[in-house]
């Protein structure tokens, strides 16, 4: 493919680049910039950090799983080019030095790309902008007082970059209309929209995935509307939009998102990606199916709907026929009584083992609707009917959540595995539907709503 | 004087920069060529088919190394020759190493990698601590028994007896630099390699083994590691001597990283361990006795795994004065990963045993947690210790074994001891189960301070009213000291050389046998050094850890970088001093030993000259200004057999309070508030020690908390990625984090009087792990029991256990 981008100030023209070369491949060996470290290769560690800024502003994303198609029409600043060309420091570069922020180092180029695009955004949320950041040697205090230190300082002005005027290519459409025609007609290709599943096809399974059509630039698939009836997600808006999208109508959803992937994962992942991977562990099924959502799915001009539950058949089947593509995601606006709960081993940036999304209506003290869906509990994202049923039609009560609790035995047969027993996951999710309620009733439940 | 100020990492601009080279980052010719290894995918079993055409015939591959391709000696082991780099026959581990690939690029090696196809006979593998006892599977002949006093009669006449047992799980390293290595052939046969390692004399040794040349054919440099933690004292020997193999084949520059999935696959981590213990308490709440038997998986080779079991004997009694007790430590040999040194050397298992006991011994009698381990204490050391009477340094005599042909005498895991005769270790007053007397305890005070400055007593009753109004997520709150041992156990290792140049304009070249971390040694070191000339920093240079430079250097490890090499860089330094010294103090014939070096200048009676001046008045005069250094540790002996002596120079002291939440639905976790004293002694540099407490804080409690490696039961680790291994992240840090240095001096004489302080931190986490226990315990009546580590499950299946239920 051909690829124009901007690289720390310089264009950088690429004819005939291949479509699977990661960006930190290409920095490392091909472009000698060996500032960019590799912890994993695999998103989870942010040693890959690079920002990528277009008109719509500047992300920091993993390296490590970002293909160079992906930077097409975009200005990316590595380590390198943080510093101010003659060499002035940027303030979080001199604020992690002054307060010791480094100690092995190898973690810090990572750090401070996220720090200075962080920066460069206003953010504040210190804790989120580098819960995709692993460093093993410092314990995180003395980046944190950094990053604080550094928040007030003026945005440096060689840290801008002109925009650049993306290289057409066959590959990359630029509509969901000309993405209908190219994947009808190539339907073995491999979608590509924020790549970190794909990316690790790659990186991890060694796969070839060729050929690639890149969904980067659909623009009007990225298109979140808000109306009085309906929220519409375009398939490749990403988790970030997602989640600042629905932060008010249902901010125990945006919640979820805040731990989902990291600053960086949130930035490439998309929830069209999100469902089309059929993923029994994905974090948007389960709330979406509790929300009662509905998938918009097109394959050259037709065009069909189902209910997002629906879409999943079994473990790694979707109802979705070659050439077909997620073209959006939506659901109804309704009171917010949605709840979602990621339990994982740790609370920012890891896999649900169980992920419960509750959605139940009392009205005059009797349930008068209930959506529960879960992930991590069956081989696909699922429904507890039985609980529904146990719980609809009853008031809300104690007695009817306890009785209701047994309803999760009918439901699920989880499996065993290195995130959780399936014990702890059925019992687990009984716990939660207890939680929602409990909740209700204005118990605090969350560990992380405790304050020292 | 350039010690005890907190300067930053003198590699802090390179690193922010992004221009801090690691090996991987090191510039490498066009034909530079990459390697990656081909795995076994059973636990145990015989190989009985190897076809290898499709790597071979993959694209890029230059050549493919078997056993068979090995020349001279197939063994990367730091001790026991039991672990060759490439398995032609047995295969030990899901992840060993069976051939390695050579090709034009790290991808197309790894691709090259996965196209064996290889038959094994297959036989039961022994994964499990069962089942390593049922078939005897183990290291060294027996279990090792550590004595003191009558444990049994001791626990049998107490009025309470508790009994009981703990999981510990091992933790992977998650350096976030992966192993690596680079050979360059030279001419003549000669190689040099570069390594991301803890121990350029053992990888120097190996390769020079492989290569069937001797040591001073073979260089090794290490400018700096993305972490080591222990992880690159043995683990990196694999592709060090790879890559050489690879680069005498070829006559080409080689490099080898593993990629992360295949480092957590192939490398050895953490011991974990099983503890049983049986304790014998009296009504005031003061021990009786103690029996513990330890169990730890040492994997398939035995690495370092001896000297680690060892040091989890000697901490199992922590700070507490243990009238009488028995430590049975059994070695056990399973089809995994070969666990190896990490952080504390399994001191922090042995001190989680002993910490179990006390927690669970305070729930038994019903008292404050911290004042059961107060009335257990060591008697603290009047005058910090200071004036503590001290044995006078009498060397008992030495008796040297014969090495083993071959024995590689600078590893940890050496089986040939340079044995001192402990003779009578007379130790007085108050010892160790091991019979060393504890001299400088100083911990009395320190918690006393400790409690305070947390608000301990208060918070606690805040925690109590607290836990009575929510039923659902509960507080708790604990407390936990640390002791450590500092020294190499494996006495004769306790040394160090130093190279110092003063060239003829008064700048200063370093080096040393210590490798830099992270930790920030080397710019401890170069302070020692500005200090000893009285220069600034910037005068000093240091310079990659260098084989050439300074010979048969022991591991950075067992927190002795900057003790061992501090001191060894000071002796280089006042040579080259005396010498300058000498030398103005004739030319203006004033008494040397009044010729002072200070503010960047020598004064020498009335007149003073600029160091440089000085440097070239020397020069001219014909005056040597390079000098090695040497330093021993003084007053070491020990008998690992026996478990007596004093394997210490001395200890090292933290303590420390976390607070914790848990949801009691599910078990869910996490830290609110740690506080934090730790003894480094007269710091030479505050803020590199702080940031050390803060690290190792972090990490220990990741240990007992969310870290966890799942093995399934073909012996495959699960959990071999960052998306299934949770290292601490950013939030997981504790929102309130309050960390001091204890104000004083080591009585030992070390360098500038400072105290180690790699290792002894990440003990303190253990108060996180004994947090969630408080917290879980008041869920019901019974003990939970709690084991490590601390996931939300397993947290939840205690709070079952608390309540009496059974959760499987
Ligand atoms: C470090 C890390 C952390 C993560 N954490 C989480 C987490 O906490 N929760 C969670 O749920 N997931 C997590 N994930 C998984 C991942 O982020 C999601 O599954 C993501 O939403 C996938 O979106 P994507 O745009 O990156 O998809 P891609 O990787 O680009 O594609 C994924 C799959 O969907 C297909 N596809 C993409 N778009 C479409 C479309 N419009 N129509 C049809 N098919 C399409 C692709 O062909 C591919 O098969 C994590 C991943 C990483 C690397
Ligand atoms: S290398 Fe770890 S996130 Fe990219
Ligand atoms: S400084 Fe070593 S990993 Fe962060």
């Amino acid at each position: 493919m051909n690829i124009t981008f901007l690289l720390n100030g310089e264009t950088v023209e690429l004819a005939d680049a291949d479509a699977t070369t990661t960006l930190l491949d290409w920095l490392r060996e091909e472009r000698g910039l060996k500032g960019t470290k590799e912890g994993c290769n695999e998103g989870d560690c942010g040693a890959c950090t690079v920002m990528v800024s277009d008109e719509n502003g500047s992300r920091a994303l993993n390296a490590c799983i970002l293909f160079l198609p992906q930077l097409n029409g975009k200005s990316l600043r590595t380590v390198e080019g943080i510093a101010a060309p003659d060499g002035r420091l940027h303030p979080v570069q001199q604020a992690m030095i002054d307060d010791h922020g480094s100690q092995c180092g190898f973690c810090t180029p990572g750090f401070i790309v996220s720090m200075a695009t962080a920066h460069r955004n206003g953010a504040r949320d210190f804790d989120d902008q580098l819960a995709g950041n692993l460093c093993r040697c410092t314990g995180y205090a003395p980046i944190i007082r950094a990053t604080r230190s550094a928040a007030d300082q003026p945005v440096p002005d060689w840290i801008t970059d002109a925009p650049v005027t993306a290289t057409a290519n066959r590959f990359m459409p630029d509509s969901s209309d000309a993405l209908a025609k190219l994947y009808e007609a190539n339907p073995d290709a491999t979608l590509v929209a924020g790549a970190t599943d794909v990316g690790l096809w790659v990186t991890k399974g060694l796969r070839d995935i060729d050929p690639v059509i890149f969904l980067a630039g659909c623009s009007d698939l990225k298109q979140v509307s808000i109306d009085d009836e309906t929220l519409r997600f375009g398939a490749m808006a990403d988790m970030n939009t997602v989640r600042a999208a629905i932060a008010d109508l249902h901010p125990s959803y945006a919640e979820m998102i805040r731990r989902y992937g990291s600053v960086q994962v949130r930035n490439a992942a998309t929830i069209g990606g999100n469902i089309a991977n059929g993923s029994p562990i994905g974090d948007n099924p389960p709330a979406l199916i509790a929300l009662g959502a509905t998938l918009h799915l097109r394959k050259g001009d037709q065009r069909r709907d189902l209910p997002l539950e629906a879409f999943f058949l079994d473990y790694g089947k979707q109802d979705r026929r070659p050439g077909e593509f997620v073209e959006a995601v939506s659901f109804s606006r309704q009171t917010d009584r949605l709840k979602c709960y990621k339990i994982s081993k740790r609370f920012d940036q890891d896999i649900s083992a169980v992920c419960g999304c509750f959605n139940i209506t009392v009205a005059d003290g009797v349930v008068s609707e209930a959506r529960i869906a879960f992930g991590g509990m069956a081989g696909i994202p699922k429904r507890a009917t039985s609980v529904e049923n146990a719980l609809i039609g009853k008031p809300w009560s104690d007695d009817t959540v306890d009785t209701a609790r047994a309803g999760f035995d009918e439901d699920f047969a989880p499996l065993s595995d290195m995130r959780a027993s399936a014990t702890y996951r059925l019992e687990t999710a009984r716990a939660l539907l207890s939680r929602y309620f409990a909740e209700d009733r204005g118990v605090a439940g969350s560990v992380l709503e405790v304050q020292p | 004087m350039s010690v005890a100020k907190p300067l930053p990492h003198d590699a802090a601009h390179l690193h922010v920069t992004g221009a801090a080279r690691y090996v991987d980052d090191i510039p490498t010719p066009a034909n530079c060529l990459h390697l990656a290894f081909g795995l076994s995918e059973i636990a145990f079993g015989t190989i009985t088919d190897m076809n290898l055409d499709d790597v071979r015939s993959a694209p890029g591959v230059v050549t493919v190394i078997t056993a068979d391709d090995m020349p001279f000696e197939n063994d990367v082991s730091p001790s026991n020759h039991d672990e060759p780099l490439l398995t032609s026959g047995e295969v030990n581990y899901v992840g060993q190493p069976i051939f390695c690939v050579v090709a034009t690029s790290h991808k197309a090696a790894r691709k090259a990698a996965r196209k064996s196809r290889i038959t094994y006979d297959e036989k039961q593998a022994i994964l499990s601590i069962e089942d390593a006892l049922a078939a005897d599977s183990r290291f060294e002949e027996g279990p090792r028994v550590y004595k003191k006093g009558d444990a049994a009669s001791a626990i049998g006449s107490a009025t309470h007896v508790i009994e009981g047992a703990i999981d510990i799980g091992g933790q992977e390293h998650f350096y976030l630099e992966g192993q690596a290595a680079l050979a360059q052939p030279q001419e003549n046969g000669d190689m040099v390699v570069m390594s991301s390692t803890q121990h350029p004399t053992e990888i120097q040794h190996k390769v020079a083994e492989a290569l069937g040349v001797p040591m001073h054919a073979v260089r090794v440099e290490t400018r700096r590691m993305g972490g080591g933690f222990g992880g690159k004292e043995s683990q990196g020997n694999h592709l060090a001597v790879a890559c050489a193999l690879a680069a005498r084949a070829t006559g080409r520059t080689c490099k080898m990283r593993y990629d992360r999935d295949d480092d957590m696959v192939i490398t050895g981590k953490r011991h974990d361990f099983r503890i049983t213990y049986r304790a014998g308490f009296d009504d005031t709440g003061r021990i009786k006795g103690v029996e513990f038997v330890q169990y730890a998986r040492c994997g398939w080779s035995q690495d370092l795994s001896i000297p680690v079991a060892d040091r989890a004997m000697l901490h199992a009694d922590n700070a507490y004065d243990l009238p009488a007790a028995r430590i049975e430590s059994h070695r056990l040999k399973t089809n995994t990963q070969s666990a190896t040194a990490f952080r504390g050397f399994g001191g922090p298992q042995g001190m989680v045993g002993i910490e179990r006991v006390m927690d669970h011994a305070a729930h038994v009698l019903d008292m404050d947690p911290v004042a059961i381990r107060q009335c257990n204490y060591y008697a603290d050391a009047e005058d910090g210790g200071l004036s503590a009477p001290r044995k006078p340094a009498a060397s008992p005599p030495e008796d040297i074994l014969d090495p083993k042909k071959g024995e590689d005498l600078a590893s940890r895991g050496a089986a040939t001891e340079v044995r001192q005769k402990p003779g009578d270790s007379g130790a007085e007053g108050q010892t160790t189960p091991y019979g060393m007397a504890v001299t400088d305890f100083i911990l009395g005070r320190m918690t006393g301070t400790l409690l305070k400055t947390s608000g301990y007593a208060a918070r606690r009753d805040e925690i109590a009213a607290w836990n009575a109004e929510n039923p659902v997520i509960r507080r708790g709150i604990a407390f936990s000291p640390v002791k450590f041992g500092i020294s190499f156990t494996l006495t004769h290792l306790n040394q160090a050389g130093a190279l110092v140049h003063v060239y003829q304009d008064g700048s200063i070249h370093l080096n040393h046998g210590g490798t830099e971390m992270g930790q920030g040694l080397f710019q401890k070191v170069a302070q020692v050094a500005a200090a000893r000339f009285g220069v600034g920093l910037e005068a000093v240079r240091i310079t990659a850890t260098d084989t050439g430079k300074v010979p048969n250097t022991s591991a950075t490890a067992a927190s002795s970088g900057s003790d061992l090499n501090g001191m060894a860089v000071k002796a280089a330094c006042d040579t080259i001093r005396d010498r300058m010294a000498a030398h103005l103090a004739e030319r203006h014939q004033a008494d040397p030993a009044t010729v002072r070096f200070a503010d960047g200048r020598v004064h020498v009676g009335e007149e003073s000259y600029s160091f440089a001046e000085a440097a070239e008045y020397a020069y001219v005069g014909r005056v040597s200004l390079s000098a090695t250094g040497y330093y021993r540790t003084p007053d070491l002996s020990w008998d690992r057999i026996r478990g007596a002596g004093r394997p210490f120079f001395y200890f090292a002291y933290g303590a420390a309070v976390t607070e914790v939440a848990v949801d009691t639905l599910t078990g869910e976790n996490r830290i609110l508030r740690a506080d934090i004293l730790h003894d480094a002694g007269a710091s030479l540099n505050p803020a590199l020690d702080i940031g050390q407490i803060e690290g190792g804080y972090v990490q220990g409690a990741g240990w007992l908390t969310t870290e966890e490696l799942v093995w399934d039961d073909s012996g495959r680790l699960r959990t071999h990625a960052p998306s299934t291994y949770k290292i601490p992240a950013c939030s997981d840090r504790p929102d309130v984090f309050n960390v001091a240095l204890w104000e004083g001096e080591n009585p030992a004489e070390t360098i500038y009087r400072s105290k180690a302080v790699g290792e002894p931190p990440f003990m303190l986490g253990i108060s996180a792990f004994l947090a969630l226990s408080d917290a879980v315990a008041g869920c019901g009546t019974q003990y939970p029991a709690l084991n490590a580590p601390a996931t939300a499950e397993e947290v939840w299946r205690a709070i079952g256990r608390a309540r009496g239920q059974v959760r499987s």
